[in-house]
């Protein structure tokens, strides 16, 4: 783990104008190293969909600086420096699972049979093998999203953000996709970004579980989850893996109070 | 194939019921030939004239597809250049949604002065007129109306504007521009017939039609109703094939067992 992947030094997102304003997200510092696992949680509405939006150059920042591999996160997102699977697939139904995760390759001069050498290399990677020719409704929600993740990977960006991607998905897919894709961080080494509102799927998946308040979103802690990798089934039955998960529910817990009082401090001066 | 009878079979068995019905109702309560003519005498009728009725048909079809060709072409082109360009769209759309609202149909007689009676392009003109708004209207609400996250997921990729209309917005707008050519195949027919009725070169059916009912011969008025009919259908028909082979992945082409 060598130098950060993102940067954010006192970002600020504010929605709106005049007395519609809303504070998305309220200075927000945050640092994430390369080949990290980093997932952000918190309650709905606190802007951890809008932070991973704002590392994406998916919307913009009011104030303070984000720098993805050292450059400016549009530049980031023009040098096609990161994949983003969003909660929906996002499959085109015209086309193919194989010409699906062939779509960003189009977008640089990658010849055709080069693209799908890659995209086959990618369906075995999600253990979608035998399903190329297959049309996207043709599949179930937990591998449709596995080609959106064969798809994101295909162009291997440096950074894979991840919007509450299993969210739609039911428990037992969860997990199993849970555990696919630590296989997929560990063959890949990619780093990636995950926003979840799941506190065991947060635990379970991360290196670092950053812990969000509610609006104004602020980031009131960092827990570095050390357990032991690679993490399996077991790791769900482990007593640190409990112990991290009360912990990071706690912390969102007491997230309201210490909101409550910033906001009395605030008040006072 | 007992499967297809099943399918096909309620419908044909109530088409020729109302057939009979009608044959039987006709001849029983004596309704006079020239309000309703029993379909044996139109199938009579058919018979005799076939030749014309084959001569006609085929030639208002000719003007059918002729303005459907020059219609949907300039539709197409309308609504691609309005996707395109807000300049173009706040310019045109209003325009073409008031121009709307004229009965297209009273321009035929100007279509005649304009393109001269006999020549069948003043008939096509009016078909293309007819066929414009829904085709135009149609392709440019499935140009516009693309799903947010698709575009987004295009601007991660830092997609070009031209690779999201070839890869998001073309693709998208397909079933919606084959709908309203199916909808305009029969608009068509509508159009090159009550153009006819304008007047101008005397073979093709709504010249067939309004000859044949002036000399109380009724039969053979109905019989080119039928053609008329027949052609219409055919043109939906060979659309919806085009729409199967073009678009085989949309909704209304998936089998039922492939999922």
């Amino acid at each position: 783990m060598t130098g950060a992947v993102v940067r954010m030094r006192a970002v600020q997102k504010v929605f709106g104008g005049g007395a519609d304003q809303t504070h998305a997200l309220d200075v927000i510092d945050l640092e994430i190293p390369k080949g990290a696992f980093v997932s952000l949680i918190g309650p709905s509405g606190c802007g951890k969909s809008t932070l991973l939006r704002l590392i994406g150059d998916l919307t913009q920042a009011t104030g303070g600086t984000i720098e993805v591999n050292g450059k400016s996160a549009h530049r980031a997102r023009l040098d096609r420096d990161y994949g983003i699977v969003f909660q929906s697939p996002v499959l085109f139904d015209w086309r193919t699972v194989e010409r699906n995760v062939e779509l960003p390759l189009e977008m640089s001069a990658i010849d055709r049979r080069a693209r799908a050498e890659r995209a086959r290399a990618m369906l075995a990677l999600v253990e979608l093998s035998g399903s190329e020719k297959r049309y996207p409704w043709q599949l179930s929600g937990g591998m449709q999203q596995r080609v959106a993740i064969a798809r994101a990977l295909s162009f291997e960006p440096a950074l894979l953000l991840m919007d509450e991607p299993f969210g739609a998905l039911d428990e037992m897919t969860r997990e199993r996709l849970n555990l696919e894709l630590l296989g997929i961080w560990r063959k890949t080494g990619t780093t990636i970004v995950f926003v979840t509102h799941s506190i065991p799927e947060a635990v379970f998946l991360s290196t670092r579980v950053v812990v969000m308040s509610a609006r104004p979103g602020r980031i009131i802690d960092v827990v570095e989850v050390d357990l032991p990798q690679p993490r399996n089934d077991l790791t769900r039955e482990d007593e640190r893996y409990f112990a991290f998960v009360t912990r990071v529910r706690e912390r969102l817990r007491g997230g309201d109070s210490a909101q409550v009082a910033a906001k009395t401090r605030a008040a006072a001066m | 194939m007992s499967a297809r009878l099943r399918y096909y079979g309620p419908a044909v068995l109530v088409f020729v019921g109302v057939l009979v019905l009608w044959e039987i109702v006709v001849s029983v309560f004596g309704i006079q030939q020239f309000l309703l003519p029993r379909p044996s005498a139109i199938a009579a009728a058919f018979a005799e004239r076939f030749d014309e009725l084959i001569t006609v048909g085929r030639n208002t079809l000719v003007e059918a597809v002729g303005g459907l060709l020059i219609g949907g072409v300039a539709a197409l082109a309308f609504a691609f250049a309005t996707a395109r360009w807000a300049t173009a769209s706040r310019a045109l759309l209003p325009i073409a949604i008031a121009a709307n609202s004229v009965p297209i149909i009273a321009f035929a007689p100007i279509m005649n002065n304009w393109f001269g009676i006999l020549n069948p392009l003043s008939k096509m003109m009016v078909v293309a007129v007819l066929v414009f708004f829904p085709i135009m209207i149609n392709t440019l609400r499935g140009l516009t109306l693309v799903d947010q996250t698709s575009l987004e997921l295009m601007r991660s990729y830092a997609a070009s504007e031209r690779a999201v209309f070839a890869k998001v917005r073309v693709p998208n707008a397909l079933p919606y521009i084959f709908t309203a050519v199916k909808v305009s195949a029969t608009l068509s027919l509508i159009g090159a017939i009550v153009a006819e009725y304008f007047g101008g070169a005397q073979s093709v059916l709504g010249q067939f039609i309004i000859t044949e009912a002036a000399f109380f011969r009724f039969a053979n008025a109905w019989a080119a109703i039928v053609v008329a009919s027949a052609v219409s259908v055919a043109f939906f028909l060979i659309i919806l094939a085009i729409e199967r082979v073009a678009i085989p992945w949309h909704a209304s082409a998936r089998t039922r067992d492939a999922s």
